[in-house]
């Protein structure tokens, strides 16, 4: 299936990857990222529920110095 | 100096200068900045992570008691400033939001109009909402009627250290707003700051000039000191300027005979 990660297309061979997976598997930690899923902020809670579907649009998103 | 604390939404501020947190070359940094001003409020901003990045979260470094206030930095419309907002929100980062709706890449003047929105429905939402904007008596007064904890008008295009261009604008904002009115953007010295403090400025907010300094943390320092020289010379009232000299010294008893 086919998701956009931060404005970017990217091919996902897993059948199924939760939200969970995907940031694990980017190597961030849970703790320091906000995602949004079209546009929907998703509690951290629910990661392991949430499972990729194909188009789905997702932001991750984390803090920087900014004036 | 005397008590002159501060309160928006109920946290107290003592330090008049908001310092932000760009352009530091770390987190390390930034943070002996923020204890070395005393700031009680600084930025952040929001961005895309890459995979992979660094784990180490700049809140963390922001010294305890200092208040964050959340950059919509990236914005182009009032929808994206409400996405920002919302994000930072979810994020643990509180209700301070910093309106920052920009759609010119050269100057990085902000859409007045757009950031008057963001800040209607932010305010409606519960965030405590700073807005930056572009000094104007019509926009501020209206900020100010919908809820805005103040007004943030730019001294100069945000980076360019050119100090306050817009002074007379923001003198008659001081004068007519109720809100405080916070100098944001364009301040290169510390006798800028201070020039903003004397006219009756609530705070104002630096960054670059800081960051880009060759010691921050000294500079920093400095700022913090013409901050505090400029309130106290507000609140003791400024001398009055007259075309003609007046004698400090007394006009008799001169040691000379007269004719």
């Amino acid at each position: 299936m086919k998701v956009r990660i931060n404005g970017v297309d990217e091919m996902i061979s897993e059948a199924t990857l939760t939200l969970q997976q995907l940031i694990a598997d980017r190597g961030l930690s849970p703790k320091q990222v906000v995602v949004e899923v079209n546009l929907q902020i998703i509690p951290r809670e629910q990661w392991p529920q949430i499972t990729l579907q194909d188009s789905d649009s997702i932001e991750i998103v984390s803090f920087v110095g900014g004036g | 100096m005397r008590e002159d604390s501060w309160e928006i939404g109920g946290v107290k501020i003592n330090c008049r200068l908001f310092v932000g947190t760009g352009k530091f070359s770390g987190h390390a940094l930034m943070r002996e900045v923020l204890l070395a001003a005393k700031a009680d409020v600084t930025t952040v901003a929001l961005r895309r992570v890459e995979s992979g990045a660094r784990a180490d979260n700049i809140l963390d470094y922001v010294p305890s008691g200092c208040k964050v206030m959340i950059n919509t930095s990236g914005a182009r419309t009032a929808d994206e400033a409400v996405r920002i907002a919302r994000l930072a929100k979810a994020a643990g980062a509180g209700n301070w939001i910093k309106i920052e709706v920009i759609a010119d890449n050269r100057y990085l003047l902000p859409d007045n109009l757009e950031t008057l929105k963001a800040t209607e429905t932010l305010v409606k939402e519960g965030f405590v909402v700073f807005p930056y904007m572009s000094p104007d008596l019509a926009v501020a007064r209206r900020l100010a009627e919908c809820g805005a904890a103040a007004v943030m008008p730019l001294g100069a295009p945000i980076g360019s250290n050119r100090g306050l261009k817009t002074k007379e604008l923001v003198a008659i904002m001081i004068r007519e707003i109720k809100a405080p009115i916070i100098v944001d953007a364009g301040l290169g010295k510390p006798s800028d700051a201070c020039e903003c403090m004397e006219m009756g400025c609530a705070a104002v907010l630096v960054n670059t000039a800081i960051a880009v300094s060759r010691n921050p943390i000294d500079y920093a320092r400095a700022f913090s000191q013409a901050v505090q020289a400029g309130r106290l010379a507000y609140l003791s009232g400024l001398a009055e300027s007259v075309a003609e000299a007046r004698a400090s010294s007394p006009l008799t008893g001169f040691l000379r005979n007269e004719d």
